[in-house]
């Protein structure tokens, strides 16, 4: 701008002081004369540089008049400027006249620098290189969310879901707090929010129990040179190739390689970096989750690959323990995913491809090279470097790789009272257990804290809700500008106006943030003033910020669910960034479409139900009585139901956990204290033969098992399932036909008694998966490679002298179950492997002697064994859970066990409310597992009768029951179950209880008396109408 | 028909397809503004009387994600 004043020469606006009648002429003839001779003046001196080119195309300037130059830089001083601003001043003009150059003093690097780079990014002529300022080391600060696989700002969100969502200042890097200046984000920060002199404040807080979740981190590969992590940025660690597949990562989901971002043809994954491993650094368990891991990102880069994108797996067990994960791997197998069993020698870049050699030793000894575009590390888990630090603080006690300790019988305890530990901290896992064992530690922690339960709440109280019913719609609308989120696209102004123009409005204003504290309360002071009953707000998105308006409309006096947002940012503003004249008419579009549906919203109805505060637990094993116990540690009464005549369930055959703890004392005294504690009625042979109701009420009838058939009716808030499993009695391998085979608690017991076959045998065979990771059962039992370790090992060591065969497919020691395998091997019991296609044949000779052939699938050759017994680890099948499942109305999965509401955020959940699994019956788990989600089972119950009272949704179904004609439409349509159909009146009936407000009724009903509240059609119509007007 | 610009209409899931619209803005993703979309709690509650209502009123095309 120029401004042209009682001074005869033109002169910059910005450095003059404005004075009463200053005229201000930024494109007038002259000014723009002026202009195009001073443009003349640097195309003079940078005749070749494009910046200046450009600007003298636009002035029509097609060659100077003058003698030219070879320059690049224009004088402007922005990079001095920056740089005196930023602090260092490291720059300045040297020189005078046609000499005057920008420099460092001396000309040489500067010390002052301090690498920020703001000179580089202001300068508009690209004269300015960081380089010849500092000697300093030039990089982005690499992003810990994209594992350095981009840059990220010294002010910055650490990752799009973070909690609390809003920039951070990283003092390490931000120019600040290395010279004392800059503070230029606070100029830009429309509220003000920056405060530099903000100081780390240490907080007190008193607390009853602590829960640790402190995490672990990944093994770094470059500690090993085989895999060149260093060498190549095309051998990435499993989690920078998650960030490269994300789709908010570095390359927006487009699966390139980091070196020249093509895309990979072959792409091969090493399993077991940093784990299973017995080289410095590295760890000898097994990290549980990076097999399937593995196969999720190989399955997901195919998905992600246009053509067909070659995957390689090279592992040493494939460990696909987890619940429905064998599948995943059966999948994977189909989809044309390599698993290549092997040993890795090196990795190495060939030539300058990028592409890397892989050299391995196949499982019959073969050296073997292949090459691939790219390579993943599937890197294991380990304690942070700080964890004996850490522990010793706290006072509490690690094992011998740095987690934290617990006993199989109590796995959240710390060796410090009060003191939980959860999540890998404790030990290498993966989500759902991580998960079940964070519910589990809230048990623990709960059931400690039971006498003091709710005495520091504070109840948040509201004003009346004023009834609007009667009142013609009043409609505020609120246009939030989102700093410059929404405002620097779409015209504000201009939405505020246009939703003035809106049938029902009474009122509309912009806001620089709707969701500020301030702005809240003038909403509610508006909302009061104006006599609005429907409000508006037209900014982000509803998925994140209606409850919180939702709260202002309560504060107010008006029902929640009198609000309506339109999505003018996530959905408009962020999306059409370089057009504001479509984001413009589209906010106006989807302002216009919320006022419609607002101008027929309805107050809403919240039930609420009281919470019977009884809990009933199916199951009388080791999980039902942990999570009975519980409950009632926690203060709430338990039925628990067994159906046999004692409780303890298959652990009363179960004498050693794979840590070598002694069950049977464990189990009697944990037995003991449910048995004794005042709070538990136990029903043993008893089983459920009646339930219904919903969450907080259920009414169930329990009938004893014998000939008395007693009913005994119960009114229960919760139920938690415990139902358990068993092992599959084989058919195969002569089991029950010879004497000598035999499986699970069979063997266990002879080498519980030392029997003469376990002291004196001379060899025996273990024989895994028989009857899982099959066609019938297509899962893994998860528990009986760690059993028949266990066992073996025992055997061993009662009689070093037996020859022990284990004859397997994977060996699944997972986590820290892998020190049983080590030591295992180092006591000399054999493992031999076979594979599904050519199982071991048993036969029965004629002495009563056994004999077992199988092929060695590593020596590719027969083996013939005549042990003195063969033992068979079996599947371990659920209990026949289909009775109560139809009882409870909740799913089973495939092969018989429970499905949870979500595999792994909600892993002792159902789908159903007040519904819970945990044990065996979710799928097969050991004592620790089983105990630690029977804890997490009984977390969840406890937490939902502490409400006291459940409220519903407003946001449920009802059908109309004078226009329902009793088809039953809605009744097979509901996922749910929440539909009943009343005989008598021929009528269906919403449970709102059950209903999930997913109006799948609603659509079904021909009669069109099914309506889901808050988007009924007439208001969904409403919004469609109102959607057509303006494109 | 060179300059036809369609008018579409998306019936969105709440809880999938309308958090991937949600999640295609924090992503910069950017995409035609022809687009108005109508959240829903379920997919399967978009009746055919909301579509034909849409045709009805000009819409080009519907889109139900969920």
């Amino acid at each position: 701008m120029v401004a042209k004043g009682s001074w005869s020469r033109f002169d910059t606006s910005s450095n003059n002081p404005v004075w009463e009648g200053m005229e201000v002429e930024t494109a007038s003839e002259e000014v723009v004369e002026h202009r195009k001779m001073i443009v003349e003046l640097l195309l003079a001196k940078c005749v070749n540089n494009q910046f200046v080119r450009e600007l003298a195309t636009q002035f029509g300037i097609e060659a100077p008049m003058l003698e030219t130059r070879d320059d690049d830089c224009i004088l402007c001083g922005l990079c001095v400027r920056i740089c005196d601003r930023i602090g260092p001043r490291a720059i300045d003009f040297s020189g005078r006249g046609t000499q005057m150059e920008v420099a460092t003093p001396f000309d040489t690097f500067s010390e002052a620098c301090v690498a920020c780079g703001a000179c580089d990014f202001i300068c508009p002529t690209g004269h300015i290189k960081l380089a010849e300022i500092t000697d300093k080391e030039i990089r982005p600060i690499p992003s810990e969310y994209d594992e350095g696989l981009r840059g990220r700002k010294p002010i910055y969100v650490p990752y799009a879901q973070a909690v609390p969502n809003i920039p951070a200042i990283d003092r390490t890097k931000c120019a600040h707090f290395l010279t004392g200046d800059c503070k230029i984000c606070a100029d830009f920060c429309p509220t003000d929010a920056i405060d530099h002199t903000q100081v780390d404040e240490e907080v007190e807080i008193e607390v009853g129990a602590i829960v640790l979740a402190t995490g672990c981190q990944v093994f770094d590969p470059g500690n090993r040179d085989i895999y060149s992590y260093n060498k190549s940025p095309n051998v990435v660690t499993s989690l920078e190739f998650e960030r490269i597949l994300a789709a908010t990562g570095p390359y927006s989901g487009h699966l390139v390689r980091p070196s020249d971002e093509k895309e990979p043809e072959k792409i091969a994954w090493i399993q077991c970096v940093g784990s299973r491993d017995v080289h410095p650094g590295t760890k000898p368990y097994c990290s549980a989750v990076c097999c399937t891991y593995a196969i999720k990102e190989a399955i997901v880069a195919k998905e992600h690959s246009k053509d067909s994108l070659d995957t390689a797996i090279f592992y040493i067990d494939i460990r696909t323990q987890g619940k429905d994960f064998e599948r995943y791997y059966n999948r994977a197998k189909e989809a044309g995913v390599r698993f290549i069993k092997s040993r890795i020698s090196s990795i190495a870049q060939v030539d300058d491809s990028g592409n890397q050699l892989i050299r391995y030793t196949d499982e019959t000894g073969r050296r073997i090279e292949e090459e691939f575009d790219m390579v993943v590390l599937s890197v294991g888990l380990e304690p942070a470097p700080d964890a004996q630090e850490f522990a010793e603080r706290l006072g509490i006690e690690l094992d011998d790789h740095n987690f934290s300790k617990t006993s199989s019988f109590t796995p959240v305890s710390t060796s410090k009272p009060g003191i939980y530990a959860c999540g890998v901290l404790q030990g290498p896992k993966d989500i759902p257990y991580s998960v079940m064992q964070a519910s589990a530690a809230a048990s623990a922690a709960s059931s400690e804290l039971a006498a003091v339960r709710g005495t520091l709440v504070q109840e948040k109280s509201y004003p009346q809700e004023q009834d609007v019913s009667a009142e013609r719609p009043q409609v505020g609308v609120f246009v939030c500008n989102c700093g410059v989120n929404v405002g620097g696209v779409a015209r504000v102004p201009e939405v505020v106006e246009y939703a003035k123009s809106l049938p029902n409005v009474v009122h509309a204003e912009e806001n620089l943030f709707t969701c500020s504290q301030d702005a809240q309360d003038s909403m509610r002071e508006t909302i009061a003033e104006r006599k609005l009953n429907r409000v508006v707000v037209a900014a982000c998105s509803p998925r994140t910020h209606e409850p919180l308006f939702q709260e202002t409309m309560k504060a107010a006096g008006l029902n929640k669910y009198l609000f309506e947002m339109a999505n003018i940012r996530n959905q408009d503003s962020w999306v059409h960034q370089d057009d504001p004249d479509a984001a413009t008419e589209k906010a106006k579009d989807l302002v216009r479409m919320a006022v419609a549906k607002a101008s027929l919203l309805e107050p809403l109805e919240e039930q609420q139900v009281p919470i019977t505060p009884v809990a009933l637990v199916v199951g009388g094993g080791l999980a039902g009585m942990r999570a009975a116990l519980s409950i009632a540690e926690s203060g709430y009464e338990v039925h628990l139901v067994e159906k046999a005549d004692r409780l303890g369930g298959q652990a009363n055959h179960i004498y050693w956990t794979w840590k070598g703890e002694d069950v049977q004392p464990f189990r009697m005294s944990l037995e003991q204290e449910v048995l004794q504690h005042p709070l538990i009625t136990v029903h043993l042979g008893a089983e459920v033969t009646y339930m219904s109701g919903f969450v907080g009420n259920f009414h169930s009838t329990l009938t004893s098992v014998g000939m008395s058939q007693e009913a005994i009716p119960i009114d229960h808030g919760v139920v938690v399932v415990a139902t358990g499993g068993e092992p599959y009695r084989a058919k195969e391998y002569l089991y029950g036909e010879h004497p000598r085979v035999l499986m699970w608690h069979e063997l266990d017991d002879l080498v519980f008694r030392k029997e003469p076959i376990i002291t004196e045998g001379r060899s025996s065979v273990f024989i895994q998966c028989v009857g899982s990771r099959n066609e019938e059962r297509p899962y893994c039992s998860r528990i009986c490679c760690t059993h028949s370790l266990l066992t073996a090992v025992k055997m061993k060591e009662v009689n070093p002298h037996m020859d022990i065969y284990i004859l397997y497919r994977d060996i699944r020691a997972y986590g820290l179950r892998e020190e049983l395998y080590t030591k295992a091997r180092s006591n000399g019991i054999m493992f031999i492997p076979y594979s599904l296609e050519d199982p071991p044949k048993v036969s029965a000779l004629e002495d009563g002697l056994l004999q077992i052939e199988v092929i060695n699938q590593v020596l590719r050759r027969k083996i013939i064994i005549q042990p003195d017994f063969i033992n068979l680890a079996t599947a371990i099948v659920p209990a026949r859970n289909e009775e109560i499942a139809r009882h409870l109305k909740v799913p089973l999965n495939e092969d018989g066990f429970f499905s949870e509401a979500h595999v792994k955020l909600r892993p002792v959940d159902f789908a159903t409310e007040g519904i819970f699994v945990c044990g065996v019956a979710h799928y097969p788990k050991d004592i620790e597992e089983s105990l630690a989600q029977a804890m997490a089972a009984a977390a969840r119950a406890v937490s939902l009768m502490a409400k006291k009272i459940w409220v519903s949704s407003g946001l449920v179904s009802h059908i109309d029951s004078a226009t329902c004609v009793g088809c039953q439409g809605c009744l097979n349509t509901c996922p749910y179950g929440a539909i009943d159909y009343l005989e008598e009146q021929h009528i269906c009936q919403v449970n709102i209880a059950l209903c999930k407000g997913c109006g799948s009724c609603a659509a079904a009903c021909t009669s069109g008396s099914a309506r889901l509240a808050g988007f009924a059609r007439q208001q969904i119509n409403a919004q469609i109408v109102a959607s057509m007007r303006g494109i | 028909m060179a300059d036809f610009e369609p008018k579409i209409l998306a019936f969105l899931c709440n809880w999938c397809a309308y958090a991937g619209a949600d999640l295609a803005g924090v992503s910069r993703l950017q995409y035609p503004p022809n687009v108005r979309a109508i959240r829903v709690m379920c997919s399967s509650s978009v009746s055919f009387e909301n579509m034909l209502k849409g045709f009805q009123m000009g819409t080009d095309g519907i889109f139900v994600g969920g």
